[in-house]
């Protein structure tokens, strides 16, 4: 267990020194990176003051290594819009990003194993083609596109849902202020239903595909047989002995599946006006503000190379065939 | 982006079969695309698709970029004052949309298939040395592989596009570059277990160059596979590149995509222009669906196993 963890925990440094270095690369191909963190206005002496400041006159390896220095600790220079520390103004809107994801990821799942399993049992049927239809569409739909329809339909058209905002739940919660964040709750899920459906329908379509496929390999199985001979409930065969199996395929992709999340909740935050990570990201990106969006892009990895150690260390308690 | 079930149960390593039986294949595959009725539908959007990049400058009614000012957020079909119909109506610059729609066909496809050449030829050939040589060669090219999926790609775009700015060279390059390790993955396992092969180990012993053993006695074998990734990675990527363009991160402004048609449609949303967004989303829709569709009928066909199971 030990040494599964420390390999793990290992192989996440180096692609956190990885990850690092790609943004760093990023940062200089475009030429001279002064430039991308002075205004257009500036004259040549603010520029030349400037690129001394930030360290672009030194040579690059000198560079690099103060790059990560200051990455350790969170430093990514100043908000070219917002005139402060660009770390800062990505973590304020961490927690709202946070509870978008986890949700979309619960309504992917929950959808998601009902409907492959029921697909899989009713296979061949109107019922099965329906669902697979379904999910096959649900893979081809652009996530932004998705919530500009629901926007319109449910939202402006039937008026059921807000059609944009967000209620704070983690942020009073970590405040430890548990009242207001269970109050919230309600409220915090009904402003997020909507964008969650399109950051997490393809997640859920595809794993409704993934789980009608190793269901269907699963009750081909030679113990799934001997359950039913002998003579145990169709239900109970499904629940403890086929699903158990059934869903593991889903346990594994869940870690990849957080990097399509936290990619689709970027540009769906925009759509919905969520005050997410994601919408900071839009807006840097049309102010050009370069360590707003390098901040961002650098702590969403990280959010992703943590949630898939716990996930890898969830999976493994799962499946006892895979050696810690 | 690629099914990963699929990818992982792809394992056809029959030597090429000579011209005569590879005839016989391709009619074997047209009457397999024939009779399943999704694949024909899914060829069939394809096919208009490609003929509407190609000839969308015959078909369109009006210059894409036109501006009419007295002409602004006209509904469907509505006639403009020279007598001609803005079939899908216009955008809030007097834009036609159909004529929009057409142009952005071609940046779609373009940007799918070029990324997916770029993507797939640098992951197929370092897959290939990979495999071949094992040792450190591999691991520093898995390790590579390792720590940019670590990454949400969506997000590794948006950084190098930021910086370099938007362009279509740009984004090729960058949504292909995104795509290589799922090809050298695939193609590496494969020339593991062909690089053993007795017709692997007789052009060796026939002294045949690295570079023939390589691309002339592997590589046919491993196409099959990659042909289905490439179907699938296609839709993603023309996914990817509408979300880019939406975010405007894609194309310049003066090139039309369905992506940036819907990005400035969502300033028109409660003002009802439902055309704006209606239309240019139904067109990626449509054309990443064919993608997907074709992808799953290419896995059955080639390795009917499979389809067994589902």
């Amino acid at each position: 267990m030990w040494s599964f963890l420390i390999r793990r925990l290992a192989q996440s440094v180096i692609v956190i020194i990885g990850v690092t270095l790609i943004s760093f690369i990023s940062l200089q191909m475009g030429g001279d990176p002064t430039y991308l963190f002075v205004s257009e206005a500036a004259s040549a002496e603010e520029i030349q003051r400037a690129r001394v400041a930030l360290g672009f006159d030194q040579p690059l390896h000198i560079q690099y290594l103060s790059y990560i220095w200051n990455a350790l600790q969170g430093d990514f220079g100043n908000s070219l819009s917002y005139r402060e520390p660009a770390m800062g103004v990505v973590l304020e809107a961490m927690p709202a990003t946070i509870e978008l994801t986890f949700f979309s990821l619960f309504v992917a799942i929950a959808l998601s194993i009902p409907l492959g399993i029921y697909s899989a049992l009713k296979r061949g049927t109107p019922i099965d083609g329906g669902i697979m239809t379904f999910a096959m569409l649900g893979q081809s739909i652009p996530n932004f596109w998705m919530g500009i329809m629901m926007i319109m339909y449910f939202g402006l058209y039937l008026g059921w849902f807000p059609i944009s905002g967000h209620v704070p739940f983690l942020m009073p919660l970590a405040e430890g202020n548990f009242a207001e964040a269970f109050g919230n709750l309600p409220q915090s899920i009904y402003y997020m239903i909507m964008p969650a459906i399109a950051v997490g329908s393809y997640t859920l379509a595809r794993n409704a595909r993934l789980v009608r496929s190793s269901m269907l390999e699963v009750l081909q199985q030679d113990f799934v047989r001997t359950a039913r001979s002998k003579g145990i409930k169709e239900k109970q065969v499904i629940i403890h002995h086929a699903l158990r199996n059934a869903w593991l395929p889903v346990v594994t992709m869940i870690g990849l599946e957080f990097g399509f999340l936290l990619g689709g909740v970027v540009v769906v935050e925009t759509v919905f006006s969520y005050p997410g990570i994601g919408r900071l990201v839009f807006n840097a990106i049309n102010q050009r503000d370069i360590p707003v969006v390098q901040a961002s892009v650098i702590l969403l990895a990280l959010v992703f190379i943590v949630l898939n150690l716990i996930v890898d260390l969830i999976y493994s308690r799962l499946d006892p065939r895979v050696k810690l | 982006m690629v099914n990963v079930d699929s990818q992982a149960r792809l394992e056809m390593t029959q030597p090429v079969p000579p011209v005569s039986h590879r005839r016989r294949e391709f009619s074997r595959a047209f009457r397999s695309l024939v009779t399943s009725r999704w694949a024909l539908v899914g060829m069939l959007i394809l096919f208009v698709a490609c003929f509407v990049a190609v000839f969308g400058p015959l078909l369109a009614p009006f210059d894409p970029n036109r501006q009419n000012i007295m002409a602004r957020l006209l509904a469907p079909g509505s006639e403009g004052a020279n007598g001609a119909v803005y079939w899908l109506g216009s955008d809030h610059l007097g834009r036609d949309v159909f004529s929009r729609l057409l142009y952005g066909a071609r940046v779609s496809l373009l940007v799918g298939v070029a990324s997916i050449a770029v993507g797939g030829t640098l992951g197929t050939f370092l897959g290939l040395i990979s495999g071949y040589f094992g040792g450190w060669i591999d691991d520093v090219i898995m390790r590579l592989g390792d720590i940019q999926l670590a990454f949400p790609f969506i997000l590794l775009a948006i950084m190098f596009l930021v910086v370099l700015g938007p362009g279509l060279v740009n984004i090729i390059l960058v949504l292909g570059i995104g795509q290589w390790i799922t090809y050298a993955r695939i193609v590496r396992a494969q020339t593991l277990s062909l690089r053993e092969k007795e017709y692997v180990e007789a052009a060796r012993a026939m002294g045949d160059s690295l570079f023939s053993i390589l691309f002339r006695t592997i590589l046919p074998n491993i196409v099959a596979p990659l042909t289905v990734i490439a179907s699938f990675n296609v839709a993603s990527v023309i996914l990817s590149e509408a979300a880019l363009s939406f975010l405007g991160l894609g194309v310049p402004p003066d090139v039309p995509t369905w992506g940036s048609m819907l990005a400035e449609s969502r300033d028109h949303l409660l003002g009802n222009k439902w055309w704006l967004a209606v239309y240019p989303g139904l067109a990626i829709v449509f054309t990443v669906l064919a993608f997907n569709i074709i992808g799953d009928w290419l896995r059955d066909f080639l390795d009917p196993r499979l389809k067994e199971r589902s």
